[in-house]
Order: structure tokens, then C-alpha cells, then sequence
């Protein structure tokens, strides 16, 4: 593999959807669990936890698209057709979802019915997010740089299995994060449901991986023909063992471990979904460099990004800070 | 081909519906964050606690109608993809990396520093806390910029070179691209709207409460301040609409002929059209009421220019002349009235009757939505009126759409249109609500303040005993 500008472009692309899925990823878990919490103070807690940053972790959905859009035009249009109408229910879901934040603290009489739709806006746009990597990694017919499928060829057993995958998954990035921001009674009810969904969440990654092999001859040529079996099996074997202190770090009380360590398994299903997927964009048919954008609109985005992005993350992460420690009326530190 | 042409209008009807509805809450936003701004330091500067209590009330209200902005903006963001694929495809390398400046450079720091602006005052103090305030709306001001540019490229496309597959490919300077010949116009018309909307529904809610209290220090407070601004921009306003018309005569004269409803060619002194029904069929405007040569004074500065009309115009490319007739004429009679508004507030003010005059206060109550209508009102002008292309000149909205059926398109459309108007019917309402209890000596945070985490936070000067505000 050579490092080309679109090669860079990638990784960029890559970069903001990983920061999207474990970001936005906890606060939709959050509102997927909503239900689980009593009302009252646990709701509000779990609510405020994220209320300071939800909408900085959501503009990371933006620029993958945005940046989707500018770098690869091509992949940008494609994917989105493909998949119109999950594109459609994730954007009415994150409507729900992201004005419930406001709604439910200006109507308290009507408090129930914001609180349900955050629960159905996040579970929505969860479950949509998760099909639409189905519908892309099962494979998108096109032709002639144009999809050619029909409106409903991403319904599929295996983009419902990756659908599924996904809600467990943000449902178990969310249960660590309030693990670590909440205490007492709703601190334990979370540590519990992160066990749940712990497992869950292994199961359903155990799953696409035991069936993604089977889609396409190029998956399996992959992950399974020497040498690169020497690297891809390095995968599967982090991942047990970064299970393994996952739930280790959930019984033994941790506060933060549990968070990072989810992190961490999110980055290494990220690695494994590069593998079988890189250098297509969409599999088997359009490359990354079928669908880049030339290389002038690739060297003008870079320079943006290389000057820009470190302080977005500068006053992103300075932004956590002031919202950091417990939620809660009294401190652990 | 039936099939074909549905998908295009029913794609075309749901843009229009999404970013018309999206647009009502940027218009108010990029404007209330300044005046935010402005109230802090106002704050900062005289420690006035009536300030705060200001800021505190719009702060709210702010708070609702960016989240509305921002769920509103996220589906913008994609339905170039779901629906506009092969636009997409094709003016991606152009007008995609402007775009993506935007999320860097602008959505971004809004939403890393709106969460402080928000909920944060305790947690930094008030210093850090007011430059929170000013990158919101700083962030308002950039996000307007590059999507406005993006928003001029395709009215007057420049820069670029066409590849053989049709694709537009950045030329030699993204200056060229970024700076086209309308961009200019476009910003400064498109933003100080932002500011006078904003204005004109400030000036209301201080109205509103002048009826009920003449002696309410937050209400005068506020109409003045909204009244000043009326006055002075109002007319800044329309001058700049007008060099913003003539660019277009230059750019776009087709929009121009529609907008006038020229649909015939005048060779001595073209008549300004007040009022009539464009007859598209019979193409003349029916029951018309007019200035002879007026037209050619406004555009051309001479009372005998000629200015061609739509008849040199294939009627394939022209645009839907009555929408964009009607829409423009809205626009501009509540631009005068806006103007009306901001005189009659100087003479109150000199007559010293400002808070005192229940009649100025019913108006400003009246204008208070008018912002909106006159802002929609102009993007609908310039957005029909730049069909039947995507890219003006270069590329059909025929030939830009995704290939969805019509049924696909149709249930989306449906979805949204059931959705923005129960949630964002919703949350106009709660911002109503908001405004209709004046606002307080003492008034709170936003309810939902994040319960203070433990010992650790260096307590601000603000919270310390005996600090002028306190709360």
C-alpha cells in the first residue's frame, strides 16, 4: 500500500466516523437506556452528563459527511441512495433526539413524551447507522458510477444483524459512561446493564465476524490467507483480551476503566472493519481512488485540516474538561 | 419519464420544505449570538445586573432555537447525498471542501463552545465565559460564510474547469471559487437580514411587555436597543439589497426579467411593474400597475436603457416567473415597512415617546415575525429564480438528482413535512412560551444547569460574596 493523498483522505474519513460512533455513540446509548432510569434525578443526571457536549459530539457526524462529500464525491452520493431510506429515519431520528435535550426541561408536563422520543430518536438513529454499515459492507450495486439497486436492497438479514450490533454496542458505551459520571444507585444500575450489554455486545461482534467472511470472496482472502493471518489475527485476540479487563474492570468497581476499555474494543471492531473494507469504499466496487476527488480539492481540504483539527480537539477536550467528574450533588474526588 | 419528472419536483419540494424551515432558525440565531454578545459585554462593562437578567432571558430562548438549528442543519448536510447524488458527484471537488471548511472552521467551534455558553458561567467565571460567548457567535458569522458561499457558486459558478464527464473541477485558485462574483452581495444582504430579523422579534418581545408595563426597565431596555437597530440597518438594508439586484442584472439577468416580470423586451425605458398577475400562458402580467421607465432608472440608472426580456429567453430556461415575482415583492414591501418601523421609533424617540406610545408598540408587535417572511421570501427569490439549474448555466436540476423512484421520495417527504411541523410547531411554541413572561430582576440559567461537580472547580470571582450580580 502506497500513502497517496487519498490513502491520507481515508484514514481523515476514518479518523471522523470513529470519533463520531464512540462520541455520539455514548449519547445515544444514553438515550437507548433513557427507559431503564427512573424518573426524576437518575434521568436528569444521565441527561446532564451529556447535555454540555452532545451537540460538539454530533458535528463529527457532519464532517464524515461533509468530508465524505468533499473528498470522495462519488462514494458520498452512492452510499447515500443505496441506503435512502436509513439515511432519512437516522436524520428524523437525531431530530428527535437532539431537541429533547431542550424540549423536556421547557414542558415538564409533557416531559414523558420528550423523554420517549430521545429513547426512540437515539434507538432509531442507532439501528439505522448500524444497517446502513450492513447495507455497505454486504456490497451496493452500481453501475456505470450510479446506483443500480432498488429502494429496499439494504434490508437484509446480516444489515439487520449490524443494525442490532450497533444499538447493543452505543447501549454499552453509554452504560460505561454513566458508570463513570453517575454514583450510588445509578451508578449500579449502569455497572449492571454494561455487564448485559457487555455480553451482548461480544456476541453480536462474534457474529458479523463469523458471517462477514461468508459475503464476499475478498473478505476471506483478507482475514484468512497467509501473511496477512499473521496481522488480522491479532484482531480477534485483542479483543478477547480487552474483554476479558473489560469485565474484570466492571466487577472489581472501576469508575473510568470500564469507558476507556469499551473504547478500545470500538477501535479494534474499527481496525477489523478497515481490513475487510480498505482500499474499497464501496466493497468490491468503487475503490477510494475511484471516488476521490482531485487531487486539488484533496491538497486545499488538507491544509484545513491539518491546522484546524488539532484545535478542534484542543477545545473539545477543554470543553470535556470543564464538564469533567461526577454529575451527581456531592464529589468522589 | 413520467416517473422521472415526479422524483425531480417531489426531491425539489422537499429541499425547498427542509431548508426553508431550516433556514428560520439560523436567521434568528446568528443574530440573537451577537446580541448576546453585545448584552455580556454590556454586563461586563457596567455591571448592570439588568444586563444579565437580559442575557439570561435571551440565553434560553437561544438555547431552543439552536438545537432546532442544528438537528434542522444535519439533514441539509446529507440531502445532497440522499437526493441530489449526481450533483453531488459532479460539484463535489468544487463547492465539497467549502463545505468542509465550514464543519471546521465553524460547527465546530460553535458546538465546543455552546455548551459553556450555555451551562458553564459557574464553572469558568465570567471572562472565559464571555469569550465562550463571542466564539458561538463568531461561529454563526463563518457558518454563514462558507455555505453562502457555496450558495453563490452555483448562482454564478467561476474558477472551475469541466472535465469530459461533466464534472466541475477546481481551476487555479480557490479564490476564484470562494470569492465568486455574487458572494460578496449575497453575505452582507444575507447577514444583516439575520441581524434585522433578529432585531424586529427582540423589538416585539419588548413591546409585547411595554403594553403591559410601561415602567418595565427590562422591556425598555430591550425595544430600544432592537429599535436602534431597526432604524439604523433598515436602510443599510435596502441599499444593500439593491447593489445586490444590480450584481444579479449582471450575473443573472434572467432572474432579474422574472423577478421584474419583464417578459417582454423593452428597447426605450422598461416600466416598474408594482403590482399585477404574471400571465405565464399569454406571457404578460395581467392588471398591471406601473411606473413607466422606473425599471430602467432602478437598474440602469437612465430613464431610456433598453433591458431585454424574457422573450429572448427559450422558455425551457426560464424560470417559474410568478413565484419569483410574488416572492421578491414581498420582500421587499417588508423591507420598507421594516424601514417604516425604524423611522417612526426616532420619531418617538425624539418626541420622547419610545415607551409610551402604544400604537409604535402594537406595530413593532406586527413586525415582529416579518423578518422571517422577508427572509424566506428572498430565498425563494434567488432560488427559483436561478431554475432550471443547479449550477447556473452549466448543470439542469433535471440532471442532478438522485435515481430514487417517486415513491421513496414521496414517503420521505411526507416524513418530514409530519415531523418539522409537530417538533419544530413544538419547540416555536416553547420559544413563545418563553417570551411571553417578561423578564426578571434575578433571572436564572437555563433551567437544566448540570448540577455543579465537587470542590474541585476553582470557584470564579462571580460566585464570591459581595460580586455586584451574584444572582
Amino acid at each position: 500500500m502506497t500513502i497517496d493523498l487519498t490513502t491520507i483522505w481515508a484514514f481523515i474519513i476514518a479518523f471522523a466516523v470513529f470519533m463520531y460512533v464512540v462520541m455520539d455513540g455514548f449519547d445515544l446509548g444514553i438515550g437507548i437506556l433513557f427507559p431503564r432510569f427512573s424518573v426524576g434525578q437518575e434521568r436528569d443526571q444521565a441527561m446532564n452528563s451529556i447535555a454540555p457536549v452532545w451537540d460538539g459530539n454530533e458535528t463529527w457526524l457532519v464532517l464524515g459527511g461533509g468530508g465524505l462529500f468533499a473528498a470522495f464525491p462519488l462514494a458520498y452520493g452512492l452510499i447515500l441512495t443505496a441506503t435512502y431510506p436509513l439515511a432519512i429515519a437516522m436524520l428524523l431520528g437525531l431530530v428527535f433526539r437532539g431537541v429533547a435535550f431542550e424540549f423536556r426541561w421547557r414542558d415538564p408536563g409533557h416531559r414523558p413524551v420528550w423523554d420517549a422520543a430521545f429513547t426512540l430518536g437515539s434507538l432509531v438513529a442507532a439501528l439505522s447507522q448500524g444497517m446502513m454499515l450492513g447495507a455497505i459492507l454486504q456490497g451496493i450495486r452500481v453501475e456505470d458510477q450510479a446506483y443500480a439497486g432498488g429502494w429496499l436492497d439494504w434490508l437484509t438479514p446480516f444489515s439487520l444483524l449490524t443494525g442490532f450490533g450497533v444499538v447493543i454496542g452505543y447501549a454499552l458505551l453509554g452504560a460505561t459512561w454513566l458508570v463513570w459520571k453517575l454514583e450510588g444507585e445509578a451508578q449500579a444500575r449502569a455497572r449492571r446493564i454494561a455487564m448485559i450489554t457487555g455480553i451482548g455486545t461480544l456476541a453480536a461482534i462474534a457474529a458479523v465476524s463469523a458471517v462477514t467472511p461468508y459475503l464476499q470472496y475478498d473478505y476471506w482472502s483478507r482475514w484468512f490467507e497467509m501473511p496477512g493471518l499473521l496481522a488480522t489475527a491479532l484482531v480477534p485476540i485483542f479483543t478477547a483480551t480487552i474483554a476479558f479487563l473489560l469485565f474484570r474492570s466492571l466487577r472489581k468497581g472501576g469508575e473510568r476503566a470500564p469507558f476507556l476499555l469499551t473504547l478500545a474494543l470500538f477501535a479494534l471492531c474499527f481496525a477489523g472493519l478497515g481490513i475487510s473494507m480498505f482500499p474499497y469504499i464501496v466493497p468490491d466496487s468503487i475503490s477510494i481512488w475511484d471516488a476521490a476527488a482531485p487531487e486539488k480539492s484533496q491538497i486545499f481540504m488538507l491544509v484545513g485540516v491539518a491546522i484546524i483539527m488539532p484545535v478542534i480537539l484542543a477545545y473539545t477536550a477543554w470543553a470535556y474538561w470543564v464538564f469533567r467528574g461526577k454529575v451527581g450533588t456531592h464529589g468522589y474526588h | 419519464m413520467f416517473e422521472t419528472l415526479d422524483a425531480v419536483l417531489l426531491a425539489r419540494m422537499q429541499f425547498a420544505f427542509t431548508v426553508s424551515f431550516h433556514f428560520i432558525f439560523p436567521s434568528f440565531s446568528i443574530g440573537l449570538a451577537s446580541y448576546l454578545a453585545v448584552l455580556e459585554a454590556l454586563w461586563l462593562r457596567t455591571g448592570r445586573a439588568l444586563y444579565l437578567d437580559l442575557f439570561r432571558y435571551w440565553l434560553k430562548i437561544f438555547a431552543v432555537a439552536f438545537a432546532m438549528g442544528v438537528v434542522s442543519g444535519i439533514v441539509m448536510s446529507y440531502q445532497f447525498g440522499t437526493n441530489w447524488s449526481e450533483f453531488s458527484t459532479k460539484a463535489g471537488p468544487v463547492i465539497g471542501p467549502l463545505m468542509a471548511y465550514e464543519v471546521l472552521t465553524a460547527f465546530f467551534l460553535e458546538a465546543g463552545f455552546l455548551g459553556v455558553m450555555l451551562f458553564g458561567m459557574s464553572k469558568v467565571g465570567k471572562k472565559l465565559h464571555f469569550a465562550a460567548t463571542c466564539m458561538v457567535a463568531l461561529g454563526t458569522f463563518i457558518s454563514a460564510f462558507w455555505i453562502l458561499s457555496v450558495n453563490s457558486w452555483m448562482q454564478t459558478p467561476t474558477g472551475f474547469i469541466m472535465d469530459e464527464a461533466g464534472r466541475f473541477l477546481p481551476g487555479d485558485s480557490w479564490w476564484t471559487i470562494v470569492f465568486n462574483p455574487s458572494f460578496p452581495y449575497r453575505l452582507v444582504h444575507t447577514v444583516i437580514a439575520a441581524y434585522l430579523t433578529t432585531s424586529l422579534v427582540v423589538g416585539a418581545v419588548g413591546a409585547w411587555h411595554l403594553l403591559r408595563d410601561r415602567s418595565d426597565a427590562h422591556a425598555r431596555k430591550m425595544f430600544s436597543m432592537a429599535m436602534w437597530m431597526a432604524a439604523l440597518v433598515a436602510p443599510v438594508q435596502i441599499f444593500a439589497g439593491d447593489m445586490h439586484g444590480l450584481n444579479t442584472l449582471e450575473h443573472q439577468p434572467v432572474k432579474i426579467m422574472a423577478m421584474e416580470g419583464h417578459y417582454q423586451s423593452h428597447p426605450d425605458g422598461a416600466p416598474l411593474i408594482l403590482f399585477g398577475i404574471p400571465n405565464s400562458a399569454e406571457k404578460r402580467v395581467d392588471y398591471a400597475i406601473e411606473i413607466p421607465k422606473a425599471s430602467s432608472l432602478i437598474l440602469k440608472h437612465d430613464l431610456n436603457a433598453p433591458l431585454a426580456g424574457l422573450d429572448t429567453v427559450p422558455d425551457a430556461l426560464e424560470p417559474p416567473v410568478p413565484i419569483v415575482f410574488w416572492s421578491f415583492r414581498i420582500m421587499v414591501g417588508l423591507g420598507f415597512a421594516m424601514l417604516g418601523l425604524g423611522l417612526w421609533s426616532l420619531v418617538a424617540r425624539a418626541r420622547k415617546r419610545l415607551y409610551d406610545w402604544p400604537w409604535l408598540h402594537r406595530a413593532a408587535i406586527v413586525m415582529g415575525p416579518s423578518g422571517f417572511v422577508a427572509v424566506i421570501a428572498g430565498w425563494v427569490t434567488t432560488e427559483v429564480g436561478r431554475q432550471p439549474y443547479t449550477v447556473y448555466g452549466h448543470l439542469l436540476t433535471a440532471q442532478s438528482h438522485s435515481p430514487l423512484g417517486a415513491p421513496a421520495v414521496a414517503v420521505s417527504l411526507i416524513a418530514f413535512v409530519l415531523v418539522y411541523c409537530a417538533v419544530f410547531g413544538a419547540g416555536i411554541w416553547y420559544m413563545l412560551h418563553l417570551m411571553r413572561s417578561p423578564p426578571r430582576p434575578g433571572e436564572a440559567e437555563p433551567a437544566h444547569e448540570p448540577v455543579r461537580t465537587a470542590g474541585i472547580t476553582p470557584a470564579p470571582a462571580f460566585n464570591a460574596p459581595g460580586a455586584e450580580d451574584g444572582r
